[in-house]
């Protein structure tokens, strides 16, 4: 097999990746409908459609406002405690309680039915109970985030394991992987895609439990924001406060992509 | 089975490295192989050759440790069977790559279950992509290569840890027919070089003649030993003059013959 | 990738679970969880009374609408993001940001925009669901083997025909998905809206029966609520197997 293989180059060539579909132009439509809906925002702030309606300018300069006066990086310190601490318990149970349900038919047994429902259920509706439980700070509202996040990030896990292809455990037994080299060289790597989709979905739910939490139990952090402004009839800033938690989870959830694509699937970093 | 490709089988003059004594396997009620008695000789290109659902995939994986038959022994150079060791490598079918590795890193992945230092078993690994013809890809990435590529790396990665017993499952069949032929005439030529036992599992009867020093011939449902043919071609020397060779054309005719029974 | 939700399986652990449930109850481990035989016996207390079915009518009024508007918005939506290019870059920011955005945010908006009723938890109901039904019918639009839009302009299929013929059934694995999805989101959708709301249907029994105290009540509608919701799931699950040989033939 020595022999030059010319062919190889050849080979390579044919299936080489289609070209990136015009960059410019995918941009340039982005750019559009962003600005379309924002311009549209503003028209209908400054025409009066509601009186509860600011124009976008005005929610925007009242953010800056806000920014700078550090009532929001306050605010947000208050909630990313619960939301912070929620996620990385989250994370750490969910992924191993997967991950185990993955690997042993019992765990498997026990757990997915029960977690299919809680999935499934509006686990919403379980907040006031926490107040009753665990009063009104810290605790519950890390509690709610870590209710709301587990589910899809357990079942997430447990999927990706389930679902690695059996060549590539075969393949890992046959060059003698130890158990423990199979499971994190083999099927965490393998299962990453899915296991990340999964935290994915579980920092927006989080993210959902955090807001919920504030609104709900009491009033503290960006919460605390949203409804003082309400309260005192300050659209513009209490609109503020909303798109600037709107777009910390957005900016979470693709710094996790990011991540994912750094630490383990170096081979999607070109794609 | 006509005289001239049939002959009994010579006594090796080393003990067989791979011996089966009465292996059969159940999957619940589904019995997938029946009382396999082979030996396997050593330096030798074996091919498992039998339609679909004779089993030898099954047989190759009882080989390789990966499953446990129902009934039966397996022993490698003397040694019975519980599961994989270093003695066997094996080469898949889909290719089993990493795909978040680097061709490097697949290559040198056997090497590193075994504990071998980085800089070894990365020189080694070079060494083995330079012999299946993939020097300069050693930093793509499998989704950048074609089928034919993947399992180069496949087979590189088998042939690094050195094993004196090769396993190869239906390594060809992912692959288009141009690569397909060339991939049979390369393993030839490697076969001729390296000194190792070659285990190859295919339904092609043409590959089974063109690259086995003897053939096991399975018939399915349940999986047994419908005989052995060792086909007296000439090799070495132009890998295209065997595909004309009489001898050749008439194994694999004869060899039909006896299979047609089974397809249907 | 299809099937993104799991389907419970029938398995017995369900079971052991509610054993545990009725052995930490009875126990009072906590006061917050009574046994499962109290709260039934609860359910069966409540369920006729007026209070609870007047609250059964809204929350299933304005979930059904919600979800009905949801469906009729977002397949269509969905289509066209699939078909059209244009269309899909245009569409496609909002889309991505609605679908992973912590939509409780935006219910103060609505509340405020649109008063505190039952139009405020429809709203909340498309809300939730929306997003989801467009991705994952454009998903299915997508996946469509060219071949097969080819095969119809071979016959001479027109574009309205094709859409009815081909793009709904080819992608109906995938918008039965996206349906089941969407009503999991929206009955979230229903719950935090009347939470927030909370004058309205069963978010107002909610509030009435923390501020008493009252767990069996609490959990009684709670359970309504999860084993509607896992009902709704199950049997959207079952039609999208029925249709699952649609994507079958595709590779």
């Amino acid at each position: 097999m020595r022999a030059a293989v010319p062919g190889a180059a050849l080979e390579a060539a044919a299936t080489g990746e289609g070209g990136a579909a015009r960059p410019l132009g995918r941009g340039a439509l982005r750019f559009l409908s962003v600005a379309t809906v924002l311009g549209l925002w503003e028209l209908a702030g400054r025409g009066g459609v509601n009186p509860a309606l600011p124009a976008f300018s005005e929610t925007a300069l009242a953010g800056l406002a806000m920014l700078a006066d550090g009532s929001l990086p306050r605010a947000f310190l208050v909630t990313l405690e619960p939301l912070a601490l929620g996620l990385l318990l989250s994370t750490v149970l969910g992924v191993g309680l997967g991950v185990a349900m993955g690997l042993s038919r019992t765990a498997e047994w026990l757990g997915v039915p029960v977690l299919v429902v809680l999935q499934a259920a509006p686990l919403a509706a379980l907040v006031p109970l926490f107040t009753f439980a665990y009063g009104i700070g810290l605790v519950s509202k890390t509690l709610v985030v870590c209710v709301m996040a587990l589910p899809v990030i357990v079942l997430n896990a447990y999927r990706a394991i389930r679902h690695t292809p059996r060549s590539l455990v075969e393949m890992g037994q046959v060059f003698l992987a130890s158990r423990t080299g199979i499971v994190l060289r083999i099927l965490l790597p393998a299962a990453s895609p899915v296991i990340f989709a999964g935290l994915r979905l579980g920092v927006a739910a989080g993210f959902i439990g955090a807001v919920l939490a504030e609104l709900l139990i009491t009033p503290t952090g960006i919460g605390d924001l949203v409804t003082y402004h309400q309260s005192i009839a300050d659209y513009p800033r209490m609109y503020a406060a909303i798109a600037a938690i709107v777009l910390a989870s957005v900016l979470t959830i693709g710094l996790l992509e990011r991540v994912e694509v750094r630490l383990f699937r170096p081979e999607r970093a070109g794609r | 089975m006509s005289a001239a490709a049939l002959r009994p089988v010579e006594t090796p003059i080393r003990p067989p490295i791979v011996e089966l004594r009465g292996i059969g396997k159940l999957y619940g009620t589904v019995r997938a192989l029946a009382g396999i008695d082979l030996d396997f000789a050593e330096g030798k290109l074996t091919a498992l050759l039998g339609p679909s659902g004779c089993g030898k995939t099954t047989l190759l994986k009882i080989v390789a440790g990966l499953v446990r038959p129902s009934e039966g022994e397996v022993r490698v150079a003397g040694r019975p069977v519980t599961g994989p060791g270093p003695e066997r490598a094996f080469v898949f079918q889909d290719f089993a790559l990493l795909p978040w590795a680097t061709v490097l890193k697949n290559v040198a992945f056997g090497l590193e279950m075994r504990g071998v230092a980085r800089a070894e078993r990365e020189e080694r690994a070079r060494h083995w992509i330079a012999e299946v013809g993939l020097t300069g890809f050693e930093q793509s990435y499998p989704h950048q290569l074609s089928g034919g590529m993947r399992q180069r790396v496949g087979l590189a990665r088998a042939l690094a840890v050195d094993a004196p017993v090769l396993l190869m499952d239906e390594p060809f069949s992912a692959v288009d027919e141009q690569t397909r032929r060339k991939f049979q005439e390369d393993l030839l030529e490697l076969v001729a070089r390296q000194n190792k036992t070659f285990l190859f599992v295919t339904h092609s009867i043409e590959e089974a003649v063109y690259l086995a020093d003897r053939i096991v011939l399975l018939s399915p449902r349940p999986g047994r030993l419908a005989g052995i043919v060792e086909p007296r071609i000439r090799r070495g020397g132009d890998p295209e003059r065997i595909r004309r060779d009489p001898v050749y054309l008439d194994t694999v005719e004869t060899i039909w013959r006896g299979l047609k029974g089974w397809v249907e | 990738m299809r099937s993104p939700g799991l389907t419970v399986p029938a398995s017995g652990s369900l079971l052991i679970w509610l054993a545990a449930w009725e052995l930490a109850g009875r126990a009072e481990l906590t006061l917050l969880l009574p046994p499962i035989s109290a709260i039934l016996a609860r359910l069966v207390e409540i369920a006729p009374t007026a209070a609870f079915l007047e609250a059964l009518a809204i929350t299933g009024e304005a979930f059904l609408l919600g979800n009905a508007i949801a469906i009729l918005l977002g397949v269509p939506l969905g289509v066209l993001m699939g078909r059209s290019r244009i269309a899909d870059e245009l569409l496609a920011p909002w889309v991505d940001l609605f679908v992973s955005a912590p939509l409780s945010a935006l219910v103060p908006v609505i509340m405020l925009l649109f008063g505190v009723g039952q139009t405020t938890i429809v709203l909340t109901v498309v809300l939730f669901a929306l997003w989801i039904v467009v991705l994952d019918t454009r998903a299915g639009v997508r996946g469509i083997p060219p071949s097969l839009l080819e095969m119809a302009a071979c016959y001479g299929c027109g574009p309205w025909r094709t859409f009815w013929r081909i793009h709904l059934p080819a992608a109906l694995p995938e918008i039965l998905t996206g349906i089941r999805m969407g009503v999991i989101r929206g009955v979230k959708g229903v719950v935090i809206g009347q939470l927030l709301v909370s004058v309205v249907g069963f978010g107002q029994l909610f509030e009435i029966y923390s501020s008493h105290f009252l767990m069996e009540h609490f959990w009684a509608l709670l359970l309504t609520l999860f084993a509607f919701a896992v009902l709704v799931a199950e049997g959207l699950a079952w039609l999208e197997r029925r249709v699952d040989y649609f994507a079958a033939a595709r590779h």
